[in-house]
């Protein structure tokens, strides 16, 4: 069949599915959805549909981007919008079901919005929420709309037309098309894309290859598995672009085993694009040859470095080489090979698919396009976004993300992973595009966006990140190796209260020798954490040094729990659930913490919201022993 | 189905570039990789034992203990590590009486860490096999194993 009617046909169906006469429930089930509830959903809601004889067509999607709300479902009902639906519990669900379905009742209380053409009384357009509105959805514009596993739903959305373009077109063509529309790898260091692939175009070699690096490590960042889990076609069709520019014959998708949902969909996609024609010999009759195959990371951060990730694949040690050569040059067992993004992909087929000032038309001078990021931490809308490059980072922490978590206040947020930086208040207002975030001392990273507010230790954090890194070096050398542990040592006794005034400066010269002689970019930038946290919040390293206490109350060694006496009711709560009997009383009579059984786990403050009679509070500056050797005394 | 040693090598062409993925087949299969299947391995690849491990201890993936019935994956990702994950780990470890990385006496949990499950805006989250608990509190863990204690019962 040729692509027009296949086109044809998939248009017809996925125009009938939204035409219907029966409603049709979509349910946003990518993992995010499904931890929420959304699998445990559909039982119920067929089980609804049984009871009161009603036909409906259920329809698993992917995630939209707002996970905060998940589970979601979306009502369509003929001739109406279709209704967004969050916080779905099955009870909700089944109430939905009867009230609108039989009732016509929407339950506006329960309702996000609406979609399509047409009002409803009491609920507002669904792409008019806070978190929507400032959103540009390019590359995620299918993302909880279609049926991931349904090739034809792809399609019918312009699916491969983009490729279907690109064959009619020379590769130098395609090479002008990217170099126009300023794509910049979306991995990390925007690289511009063209460039990337010309390098391999010039690298005469009998075979190339072509990567898709799924692999996101970054701890913080999920864009690449919510892409992968909701149109895993948009990824496919900019590496078969992606094999047409630069002539290679085979790709491999290295995607890391901890997204099993993402691997699944990703094989039942190529199995599709098998039956359709889009893989193997003289493609859409071009004369292209051209094959997908999908590796499966084993759980190595480093393995999203180039040449490391090249290494796991030969089925060696993921261990990083220098360079040059760079993979464009010899990479894949020798070969000249080009990796990419998942999303530098998806970016390619809606340039292809739509044109070169679709994309430009949005971002900055230097970094343009749409990018998406995930949107973490204390903020209250936390999720899956996508905005134009040069969106400030206020707009994105309060406007879509609606502001810190119980109204707190912003500390700062982490961008670019442990490669990254931590940013403040005072640079609240920097636009997020490549080269303004390394200006402020972070960078792009893959788009992990992680605020944090008052709560958060920083040098808790920083610790953090280094213990990620030092477990993830690869030890090959010994800066990275040996480098790391130390520093890691050393916050550990700053946060355990036993630092001294000059680990700040052994860390600063342990820092500046790992990124000096460190042999790739994961041990080159494993410092960042340290330093960028050292350079803006010295006061909190001052404050566990010197004064042994921790401001945020996060650091076990510096804090202790302690039950106020004239708030404590006796409700007996915290005596039962404190998992190492250190709280003793009488019921209706105030408790007290045997501070030398406490191991601060914190259930007891947990527990104690209603009567907030459990308070947190930094240890006096003397040590515990000598207030236990006055009580002796 | 538990297939045998040699039927996953089988479908294997005894290339050193599958090793990472024979290990993977055998782990899925078989729940760790045992002395035996590591043997076998590097006859059927040709490479000596010393290179297997190199290789499978390099990978955060492989184990070569077996692991409980229910497996369960505390993720340590950042938005997890501010939300609380470490507080979640030590309490899983106390209420099941383990350390991370081990596993009970009657073999039913093994408990471990992992750097991310890209479940990031629901954090704090744990995996428990293929399952992926979200916004876990400490209030939840005992719940969260009185669940899991009876999943045919929820099925």
């Amino acid at each position: 069949m040729n692509f027009n009617k296949i086109t044809q046909k998939a248009k017809e169906e996925y125009n009938s599915l939204y035409e219907r006469e029966d409603p049709l429930i979509l349910i946003g089930s990518a993992t995010c959805g499904n931890s929420a509830g959304a699998s445990a959903l559909i039982p119920i809601i067929e089980e609804t549909l049984e009871d009161h004889d009603l036909k409906a067509e259920i329809m698993e999607v992917g995630c939209i981007g707002i996970c905060y709300v998940e589970p979601i479902i979306t009502v369509f009902k003929k001739g109406k919008p279709g209704i967004f639906y969050g916080n779905i519990t099955p009870k909700i669900a089944t109430k939905i079901v009867e009230s609108y379905l039989i009732n016509d009742d929407p339950l506006p209380e329960h309702a996000l919005g609406t979609v399509g053409k047409g009002e409803i009384q009491g609920i507002n357009s669904f792409f008019d929420m806070p978190v929507l509105k400032p959103q540009v959805r390019k590359i995620l514009r299918h993302c909880g709309f279609i049926d991931p596993k349904n090739i034809d739903h792809y399609i019918a959305n312009e699916g491969y037309s983009g490729f279907i373009n690109a064959l009619k077109l020379k590769p130098e063509e395609i090479i002008e098309k990217l170099k126009e529309s300023g794509l910049r790898g979306r991995g990390g260091a925007g690289f511009p894309t063209w460039m990337k692939w010309q390098f391999c175009i010039d690298s005469e070699a009998d075979t190339k290859y072509l990567i898709c690096n799924a692999d996101e490590g970054d701890p913080g960042a999920f864009m690449n598995r919510s892409l992968l889990e909701s149109d895993p076609h948009s990824v496919l069709e900019g590496i078969l672009i992606g094999g047409y520019v630069t002539g290679a014959k085979n790709a491999y998708i290295y995607c890391r085993a901890e997204y099993p949902l993402a691997l699944e969909r990703l094989k039942h996609a190529l199995v599709q694009m098998r039956e359709y024609g889009f893989l193997g010999k003289n493609i859409n009759n071009s004369g292209f040859n051209f094959d997908i195959e999908i590796k499966e990371g084993a759980g190595a951060f480093v393995c999203g470095e180039e040449t490391a990730l090249i290494a796991s694949i030969e089925g060696k040690r993921g261990t990083p080489r220098t360079r040059p050569p760079f993979p464009t040059t010899s990479g894949l067992w020798g070969k000249p090979t080009v990796i990419n993004n998942v999303e530098t992909f998806a970016s390619v087929a809606f340039i292809m698919q739509e044109s070169p000032g679709k994309f430009a038309e949005y971002g900055t001078d230097a970094s343009k396009g749409t990018k998406t990021f995930s949107l973490v931490g204390q903020v209250k809308n936390t999720g899956l976004i996508e905005v134009p490059l040069g969106t400030t980072l206020r707009e994105v922490i309060f406007d879509i993300g609606g502001g810190i978590l119980d109204d707190g206040e912003f500390k700062a947020v982490q961008i670019g992973g442990p490669s990254g930086g931590c940013l403040t208040e005072e640079f609240i207002d920097t636009p997020i595009d490549y080269d303004s975030l390394v200006t402020a001392g972070a960078i792009m990273g893959s788009g992990g966006l992680v605020v944090m507010d008052q709560s958060t230790c920083m040098v808790d954090v920083a610790q953090y990140f280094l213990g990620f890194i030092q477990k993830e070096s690869c030890g090959k050398c010994v800066p990275c190796r040996l480098g790391t542990k130390q520093m890691l040592d050393i916050l550990g006794d700053i946060t355990e209260g036993k630092g001294h005034i000059e680990d700040i400066a052994l860390l600063m010269e342990l820092a500046e020798g790992i990124k000096e002689g460190s042999l790739c970019a994961l041990g080159g930038t494993s410092p960042n954490p340290v330093l960028t946290t050292l350079n803006l919040f010295k006061d909190e390293y001052d404050a566990h040094i010197n004064e042994k206490i921790c401001p945020s109350l996060v650091c076990k060694n510096l804090i202790s729990y302690n039950i106020i006496q004239d708030k404590c009711n006796g409700c007996m709560l915290c005596l039962k659930s404190c998992p190492v009997n250190a709280i003793s009383g009488e019921k209706k009579e105030p408790h007290t913490i045997d501070q030398s059984k406490c191991v601060k786990c914190g259930t007891c403050i947990d527990l104690c919201s209603k009567a907030d009679a459990v308070e947190c509070i930094s240890k006096p500056k003397e040590d515990n022993e000598d207030n236990n050797a006055s009580a002796i005394i | 189905m538990e297939k045998t040693l040699e039927e996953i090598l089988s479908s294997y062409n005894g290339e050193k570039s599958e090793l990472i993925p024979v290990l993977q087949d055998i782990q899925s299969n078989f729940g760790y990789l045992s002395e035996e299947s590591i043997i076998e391995v590097s006859k059927f690849l040709n490479m000596p034992e010393s290179e297997v491990y190199g290789v499978a201890t390099f990978y955060a993936q492989f184990r070569f203990d077996p692991i409980g019935r229910k497996h369960i994956m505390v993720c340590k990702g950042t938005a997890c590590h501010v939300l609380g994950a470490s507080q979640i780990i030590e309490g899983i470890e106390r209420h099941l009486g383990i350390n991370e990385g081990e596993v009970t006496f009657d073999l039913e949990y093994s408990l471990e860490s992992v750097g991310c499950l890209g479940c990031c805006a629901l954090a704090p989250c744990a995996m428990i096999n293929d399952n992926v608990e979200s916004k876990i509190g400490l209030k939840d863990i005992k719940k969260m194993f009185r669940k899991s204690k009876s999943p045919n019962k929820d099925n």
